[in-house]
């Protein structure tokens, strides 16, 4: 992920490595970005089959095409955008890919947070907490913590496709925002949007975990 | 500032892009609600889990392939 990110060569070294055929330099990208490739892919196609297909297809782009990567963006930004193109593609296939020119109502309607959760007009405090959030387990409950990581997947796998998108290269890829924004081609305010709707999903779905499971502690 | 208009501000509050006045409003609001604190808390803790999911990679078979492709094109 972005820590494997972190000890990568200069991309003027990558660029000169992959378009003279040095093989160690192409190993060391492969096994660096593929992970995070694969699971950006995911949130376009229908199967984990579809999403690596996608990846393959993304690098034997960036074999052919490197001569052509002008430095105006990141390397890994330029593979990105090859990714997403691809994976588009496949998508529309899938027929599970959305414009992205506009945000719908799912991605910028509504409060994110249960308005019933706090009070309203005729109550002491209007629009403050009716009662606070319960209190998650310590990050050192760790068989809690690793139960709830294991359902994450499947909670991004419910979120709506452009949310899913920007919350994987955002937070689960480490992506900076100007990056998404430059890979997706959206404005910084969508970007941020979505980022946010997403997020406060995942935050209710773990708060819901936690107290079905009694490990919240008020 | 009211508590659900704190919990749509901290995206931003995080990103760093509110404006001074809304991001002075955010802090003191910060300050004296415990449930908004609790909140923002557990914001970070799901983009730290979030970040510590475990990686999946492409298949053996498929990058051999790959591997293969780029010998093949540069030899």
């Amino acid at each position: 992920m972005s820590t494997a990110a972190a000890a990568l060569p200069p991309d003027a070294e990558l660029v000169l490595g992959l378009r003279g055929g040095v093989q160690s330099t192409f190993t060391l990208l492969l096994d660096a970005w593929s992970p995070g490739m694969l699971r950006t892919a995911r949130a376009y196609v229908a199967s984990t089959e579809a999403a690596e297909d996608v990846v393959q297809e993304t690098w034997l782009a960036v074999i052919r095409g490197i001569d052509g990567f002008a430095g105006r963006s990141s390397l890994r930004t330029w593979v990105y955008r090859i990714l997403v193109n691809i994976a588009k593609t496949h998508g529309v296939k899938d027929s599970r890919t959305l414009a992205w020119s506009a945000l719908t109502g799912d991605d910028d309607a509504g409060s994110t947070v249960d308005p019933s959760r706090f009070q309203g007009p005729d109550e002491p405090y209007p629009g403050h907490w009716r009662r606070f959030p319960d209190a998650w387990p310590s990050p050192e409950s760790e068989v809690m913590w690793r139960e709830a990581r294991g359902m994450i997947d499947a909670v991004l796998a419910d979120l709506p496709h452009r949310q899913r998108v920007v919350i994987t290269l955002r937070d689960v890829e480490g992506y900076t925002s100007d990056e998404v924004c430059s890979i997706l081609d959206i404005t910084a305010g969508n970007q941020r949007i979505l980022l946010h709707r997403a997020r406060a999903v995942v935050r209710r779905r773990l708060e819901e975990y936690f107290s079905t499971s009694g490990a919240g502690v008020r | 500032m009211n508590c659900n208009e704190f919990v749509e501000l901290v995206t931003a509050h995080l990103e760093g892009t509110l404006d001074d006045a809304t991001e002075r409003r955010v802090v003191e609001h910060l300050a004296e609600c415990d449930g908004c604190a609790r909140y923002l808390d557990q914001i970070r803790h799901t983009v730290h889990t979030l970040a510590d999911l475990p990686a999946e990679s492409i298949s053996g078979q498929a990058r051999d392939r790959l591997l293969d492709a780029f010998r093949d094109f540069h030899r």
